[in-house]
């Protein structure tokens, strides 16, 4: 341990606001202390992840909203790729993606979504730093809180205030541009011309925002929301986290100035790990569910050790077994880690397969069930089928109809190319014939072609199985 | 009661049981009290604003006039005009002209479907397919014509089919050779049909109604309609009377089609359906029940 003189007047300042900080209940606003330090940088990184909520919808390509989730006319436009509600399956596989994300990031390093990445975290933060620029430290906050009602506090309330609600507002106003044209909306919207649910939609953000990140804030991380609680259990001993090294830090004692042969343990008991709580919770009690993993009171320890002239890392990330003495696995070595790699790189893989293969062109075939089959006067068996042509892409095509499977086949009604338009399914319907002498089972199992010449020049072709059914032989 | 209250002074009802079991007369929390006041509000609102009170024979209406009723016929309306496009489409056109209109034919089929449930499937099954006695609609084998102007004709008026019961016209014999002589007409698609049978079904008096040709066609018409009395193709493969075969056949030229009198005949009887006579359906009607008749497989 590192013997260096320390500052008596830094000291002194920490012990002089200690008793200021103490354990959140909930009964009160959390003024939390901002520290500048490597978790605090990172965290505005992360965060700044959230512009592209913010920008994304002025994105254009190819003339178009790149990504433009288009629920009237059920198109999801993402980049040159359109997706239909037939490719939904999709969406299921990208809902695994994240779910299983959250789960291996939560069981590796802790709640890091939570920390870094939650709306709520990140709004709040931001909420907080505004309120911090215009009312001071926590502890101008708290003064100002408790001081009754004046002129100048009026006006910083309500400048805070109305920040609050304008983030809040373009919130909600960001989120319904991903679902409409976003410059159509800047031109509609402020003169009563757009949707009625857009309206609703920001009236609802806006709200939300300010009521959640304004007031509720680490409440809704305590009380409402769920993910909170189901992190909690993905975590286990091997897990990194945010933590203290109770047997470093044990017993906690304040320095003294004339401090010579010290016999407690590193921790001064500066509260300062408290202090910068953004959920108000103490750090040194162990993992609880008020802790979101965010690091800070990494940041602030470093700082008090730094100036006590102890060594780092008194709060760490670090996991249960490495706090407590026990051998500790690598990441490689943990079963876990596999297991969820390999079902993001499955989830991944179907992701990326539908979005590369997403056909222009697809063909679905009703067999006729009343009647299964019909007799006709030339001896012939005819069956009808119903084709449903989806035309994925944006100009209207004309499909060309086959059919394979049997010899001595004919295909009726398709003389015609099927005209299919943009966007949606044109039904068909067919006939296919065959001489019944010619059909050797009950059942023929056939297949129909669909084949076109897409604007672009090149073609696009689908296939659908279907059966040609006769009678009992 | 109150006299002896154990528990003075913590605002209990006085009742108490089993000597500390009381009841307190806290008041209900806030939230549920506003609760109680903004739900009576509702109901004055609401009784108010919709149907409520029962006042003599008819109740009070509310202010805004709102009704289930009005509701559901506002619905219809809206119903009615999204039809209405097609509709006043299909009014000015002929049959020919909604088949060649592709969109015009989707729509038509969609709307004929629930005619065709009502009216026509009972005998000729829900997708035309035909019941014992009753003709397939989905084939190509028709009766009186699978234009649409035969088909059109067929709704409208109806048919009544009618065949002589020939059994104290022609000798046992002559009935099985007959018999017979249809069978291989219909299992040789009309190529091998026996000699004696030929002269019979010429000599007997068949060719009146089934034609020279045993085909059911007494005369093409230059538009390409046929005329026909409704006698049976006897050169293809379909029978009109199941199960088909000889036992079939012989019965049918026995006992005839709906003949007077004989029990055993066959019944071939379609009601007209036009609004001439019993006034069933209207003229669009029967319009979309051709374009959906029409296109079930075999219209010509």
């Amino acid at each position: 341990m590192r013997n260096q003189e320390v500052s008596a007047s830094s000291v002194d300042a920490l012990y002089r606001e200690a008793d200021d900080w103490h354990v959140n209940t909930g009964g009160e606003t959390i003024h939390a202390k901002r520290l500048p330090g490597r978790w605090r940088r990172l965290k505005w990184l992360m965060a700044s992840v959230w512009l592209l909520y913010f920008l994304g919808p002025y994105l254009r390509w190819n003339g178009q909203q790149a990504v433009l989730f288009d629920i009237p006319n059920r198109q999801y436009h993402l980049f040159s790729a359109t997706v239909l509600p037939q490719d939904f399956w999709m969406l299921s596989l990208l809902l695994l993606f994240f779910a299983i994300l959250l789960a291996v990031v939560t069981a590796l390093v802790g709640r890091a979504w939570c920390g870094f990445f939650c709306f709520q975290t990140v709004w709040t933060d931001v909420f907080t730093w505004i309120e911090q620029r215009l009312e001071g430290p926590p502890a101008a906050r708290r003064k100002l809180d408790k001081a009754p009602m004046s002129l100048g506090k009026l006006r910083i309330k309500s400048i805070k205030h109305g920040i609050w609600i304008a983030i809040g507002f373009f919130t909600g106003f960001s989120f319904v541009a991903w679902f409409t044209d976003a410059f159509v909306l800047w031109q509609t919207f402020f003169f009563g011309q757009a949707n009625g649910a857009a309206y609703a939609t920001v009236a609802l953000f806006t709200v939300g925002t300010y009521v959640l990140a304004g007031f509720l804030r680490e409440q809704t991380c305590f009380w409402l929301c769920p993910y909170a609680r189901i992190q909690g259990v993905m975590l286990d001993k091997s897990t990194l986290v945010p933590a203290y090294d109770e047997q470093r830090g044990e017993p906690r004692g304040r320095v003294r100035r004339d401090e010579t042969g010290r016999t407690a343990g590193d921790c001064v008991d500066c509260n300062q790990c408290v202090a910068v709580c953004p959920t108000g919770v103490d750090i040194r009690q162990g993992q609880q569910e008020g802790c979101i993993t965010c690091a800070l009171c990494i940041d602030a320890c470093d700082q008090v050790m730094d100036k006590v002239g102890r060594p780092r890392g008194l709060i760490r990330y670090a996991s249960l077994d490495e706090l407590e003495g026990r051998p500790t696995q690598t990441l490689m070595l943990r079963p876990r880690v596999w297991v969820y790699t390999g079902i993001l790189g499955l989830a991944l893989a179907g992701i990326l397969y539908g979005l590369t293969s997403l056909a222009p062109l697809e063909l679905k075939v009703l067999h006729e069930r009343a009647p299964l089959y019909v007799l006709l006067s030339d001896g012939s068996i005819q069956n009808k089928y119903t084709l449903k042509v989806l035309n994925k892409t944006h100009e209207p095509i004309s499909v060309r109809i086959g059919v394979s499977g049997h010899d001595r086949m004919t295909l009726v009604g398709a003389d015609d190319p099927v005209q299919a338009e943009p966007g949606s399914v044109t039904p068909a319907m067919v006939f296919v014939k065959i001489p019944r002498r010619a059909l050797a089972a009950q059942q023929q199992p056939i297949v129909f072609h669909a084949e076109t010449r897409l604007p672009s020049g090149a073609t696009a072709e689908a296939e659908r199985e279907s059966v040609f059914i006769g009678p009992d032989r | 009661m109150a006299d002896n209250n154990p528990f003075p002074g913590e605002n209990n009802t006085g009742h108490i049981w089993d000597e500390n079991l009381r009841e307190l007369k806290n008041p209900p929390p806030r939230w549920w009290m506003i609760g109680l006041w903004a739900s009576i509000l509702w109901v004055a609102g609401y009784t108010i604003l919709y149907p409520s009170w029962p006042v003599g024979q008819e109740p009070t209406q509310g202010i805004l006039g709102w009704s289930q009723i009005k509701e559901y016929q506002s619905g219809l309306e809206k119903v009615a005009a999204k039809r209405a496009e097609f509709e006043d489409q299909i009014k000015g056109m002929t049959v020919n002209e909604i088949i060649a209109d592709p969109g015009l034919t989707q729509y038509t089929l969609a709307s004929a479907k629930v005619l065709f449930g009502d009216n026509c499937s009972a005998c000729h099954g829900s997708g035309g397919q035909g019941n014992p006695g009753y003709p397939v609609l989905a084939d190509d084998d028709w009766l009186y014509g699978g234009t649409t102007g035969k088909i059109a004709e067929t709704i409208k008026g109806g048919r009544q089919g009618a065949m002589t019961a020939h059994q104290s016209i022609l000798e046992p014999d002559e009935l099985d050779t007959l018999a017979n002589w249809v069978v291989q007409m219909s299992e040789t698609l009309g190529k091998g049909g026996s000699e004696e049978g030929w002269a019979l079904f010429r000599t007997k008096g068949c060719t009146a109604c089934h034609g020279q040709a045993a085909n059911g066609i007494l005369a093409e018409m230059p538009n390409g309609d046929v005329v026909t009395v409704g006698a049976a193709n006897l050169t293809d493969g379909i029978w009109r009377f199941e199960p088909g075969g000889f036992e079939s056949a012989k019965h049918t030229i026995m006992y005839g089609v709906n003949q007077p009198g004989v029990a055993e005949t066959r019944n071939a009887v379609m009601p007209a359906f036009g609004s001439t006579d019993t006034g069933k359906l209207s003229e669009e009607d029967i319009k979309k029940l051709v374009v959906y008749v029409h296109e079930l497989g075999g219209g010509k």
